[in-house]
């Protein structure tokens, strides 16, 4: 019998794993570097610059003036209930739209798909251009209403929070069903047969079974569409028609208008910290995996 | 568990998806307490029925009677019946207990009656100490379990399986079939089961219903099932078989200029197939009266732990390009005197295991 060789083969099976190693290594490099010169380095940055000021030493008059400014308060509480009624009118239409759509046939769903994704295929500006001129005084929708008779005087769609929550909303919806299809069609349909076999009424059965399994999906749409919303500038500032002051508008404001970089990347560094501070407790409060697995 | 069981009537029950007849006139008796297994390849609309039976699909028309009493119009929720799915069905976001705890919940039973009868149930399927897991911690045949706990835990007095076992493997699968057929004769519950595994069928049943393109082919004891099957497709799925083409006129079966004795009686001129078990083959060492005779060829013969699988290649002058497959159990002192691969053989067949059915359009 031959003698058992226990290192046979083994410094060349090494070396091989260690080949792969590095070949992974190779193909993420370049989106490393990306990272790293593009968000990593800017970042750092700016938060360097906002601790700078106007007289171009270090000072905390930035943040100063976030606290004890009452607009900047103001910009703050408007960004939030932007950002929240947005997302709550996102899961309000868009639940129930999710929904349909993951139990009609892949094919139809498919078509719907489409439907919800070409306004995202468009541009931004143009949307939000093109509620403008629906929603504005003379625009389409109140012509309309009017000449019904629906109502004697153009109701003021734009130019406001409504409108500027409208544009909103229809920008946002895709971000939120995207997700909240996809997990609602990984839900095992026959949970649902098992529920009422077992004695649940439809009702009964969507609130029990279906529900609960779509949450993980139902907040990852939130989510995005809660932090996309926080950093938004286009739509309000168009159909807000500058009553509606979010965050990213103050700080195109404070370099366009006041070239104050400091005061600028200030506020962008609050609103990185707060986003990262909701995704942190968002990924405490539920792994959003959790239900993934399909029994 | 259940104070009494009921029977099922299923009468005249036809579904079409357009052109497709998944469901043809399918009428059927389930006695009350019987253990019944709808068996059929893919396809052949045996999961449909059962889907009718648990009110999840609607036929174009027919009636279903649980008792004495319609449930056709009425939603699966009402119909009291307790179902396993093929993938288990268990809910993910709940724990084993709560599971099994789901239909007491629904029902609004006390919490202590609910803990109880979950305890019960998981007793009852062997899964005691496990309550508290989560779904994805267990394993295959354990959620298995948890299934059949959350289905009988309300006591239902009807039991729907489709296919509960097909994801197991097989020696799990064969442990399955016996405790559920122990199980079943423990809760008299009537059971109707769902599979397209003639073996589990034959294993697990009172009596089978074989289903093909929608219609009911033949419904019998497993016994009647194998021994006495209805026509050719039935002689070719349950069991393993092998066939002859054969002639019949005026009552006397013929092969070529060989003729046959037959187990039955054939009052029916025609082409029919002579099935024959693999294991009812014997080789002949002189010919006898009670039995018919084939000679040929080994052309194969292959070792299948418990027994010994041949092919003998039928003599072509006599029966044409035709080979029977002969399974011998393996004993101790067989092995030698087994004849080798080129040997000539002159099988058996008893004519009490010589049955004919009738060839299928077009031939054999």
């Amino acid at each position: 019998m031959a003698v058992l060789d226990q290192n046979l083969n083994q410094a060349a099976l090494t070396q091989l794993a260690r080949r792969e190693h590095y070949t992974f290594f190779g193909l993420t490099l370049p989106y490393l570097v990306l990272v790293g010169a593009m968000i990593i380095i800017p970042i750092g940055w700016l938060f360097f610059l906002s601790f700078v000021g106007r007289d171009g030493s270090f000072s905390f008059e930035n943040y100063e003036r976030m606290i004890n400014s009452k607009a900047y308060i103001r910009i703050f509480l408007t960004t939030f209930k932007i950002s929240i009624l947005t997302t709550f009118f996102c899961a309000l239409l868009g639940y129930p739209l999710a929904y349909f759509m993951s139990q009609i046939s892949r094919k139809w769903a498919n078509i719907c798909m489409i439907g919800v994704l070409i306004p995202f295929w468009t541009s931004l500006l143009v949307r939000t251009y093109a509620w403008l001129v629906l929603l504005q005084k003379k625009g389409l929708v109140n012509s309309v209403a009017v000449d019904l008779g629906l109502i004697s005087e153009p109701i003021k769609f734009v130019h406001n929070t409504s409108g500027t929550l409208i544009g909103m909303v229809h920008i946002m919806l895709p971000f939120l069903i995207l997700p909240l299809y996809a997990n609602m069609r990984a839900i095992d349909p026959h949970c649902v047969k098992a529920a009422s076999s077992l004695g649940a009424t439809p009702t009964r059965a969507f609130w029990t079974v279906f529900f609960p399994l779509s949450i993980p999906g139902l907040l990852a749409g939130l989510l995005i569409v809660f932090v996309l919303c926080l950093g938004f500038y286009v739509t309000p500032a168009v159909l807000g028609g500058g009553k509606v002051i979010m965050a990213a508008m103050k700080i195109s404001s404070n370099i366009e208008l006041y070239f104050s970089w400091g005061a600028a990347s200030a506020l962008g560094v609050v609103l990185l910290v707060v986003t990262m501070l909701i995704l942190f407790i968002a990924s405490k409060l539920v792994s959003l995996d959790q239900f993934g697995q399909r029994s | 568990m259940a104070d009494s069981s009921l029977n099922i009537s299923i009468n005249d029950v036809t579904k079409t998806y357009g052109d497709f007849h998944a469901l043809k006139d399918v009428s059927l008796e389930v006695t009350s307490g019987e253990f019944l297994t709808l068996l059929g390849p893919s396809g052949s609309g045996k999961t449909t029925l059962l889907m009718v039976l648990a009110g999840f699909t609607s036929p174009d028309y027919g009636s279903v009677k649980f008792g004495d009493e319609e449930v056709i119009l009425k939603p699966p929720h009402l119909r009291g019946i307790g179902m396993v799915f093929q993938n288990y069905a268990l809910f993910p976001h709940m724990n084993v207990v709560e599971n099994v705890g789901y239909p007491q919940k629904l029902r609004g039973i006390s919490k202590e009656d609910t803990r109880e009868s979950v305890e019960n149930a998981l007793a009852t399927v062997k899964l005691d100490g496990l309550g508290h897991r989560r779904v994805d911690e267990l394993s295959g045949g354990q959620r298995q379990r948890v299934a059949l706990a959350r289905a009988i835990v309300f006591q239902p007095k009807i039991l729907l399986m489709d296919e509960p076992l097909s994801a197991l493997d097989k020696k799990l699968r064969e442990e399955m079939q016996i405790e559920l057929r122990q199980l079943h004769d423990s809760l008299n519950m009537t059971t109707v089961y769902v599979t397209h595994d003639q073996k589990e069928a034959l294993t697990m049943s009172d009596r089978i219903a074989v289903i093909n393109d929608g219609q009911l082919m033949q419904l019998g004891t497993p016994n009647e099932i194998y021994r006495r099957p209805n026509n050719a497709f039935i002689a070719d799925f349950i069991g393993e078989s092998s066939s002859l083409p054969a002639t019949v006129k005026n009552g006397i079966a013929s092969i070529g200029s060989a003729k046959l004795k037959g187990a039955q009686k054939l009052e029916k001129d025609g082409n029919f197939l002579l099935v024959i078990r693999p294991e009812k083959l014997f080789i002949a060492t002189k010919k006898s009266r009670d039995a018919n005779h084939f000679e040929g060829v080994v052309e194969d013969s292959i070792f299948q732990g418990e027994s010994q699988l041949m092919v003998i290649k039928l003599d072509p002058q006599n029966y044409g390009e035709q080979s029977l497959r002969l399974r011998l159990p393996n004993g101790s002192a067989q092995d030698d005197e087994l004849p080798g691969i080129g040997e000539k053989v002159t099988l058996g067949l008893k004519v009490a295991d010589s049955y004919f059915v009738e060839a299928a359009n077009g031939g054999a």
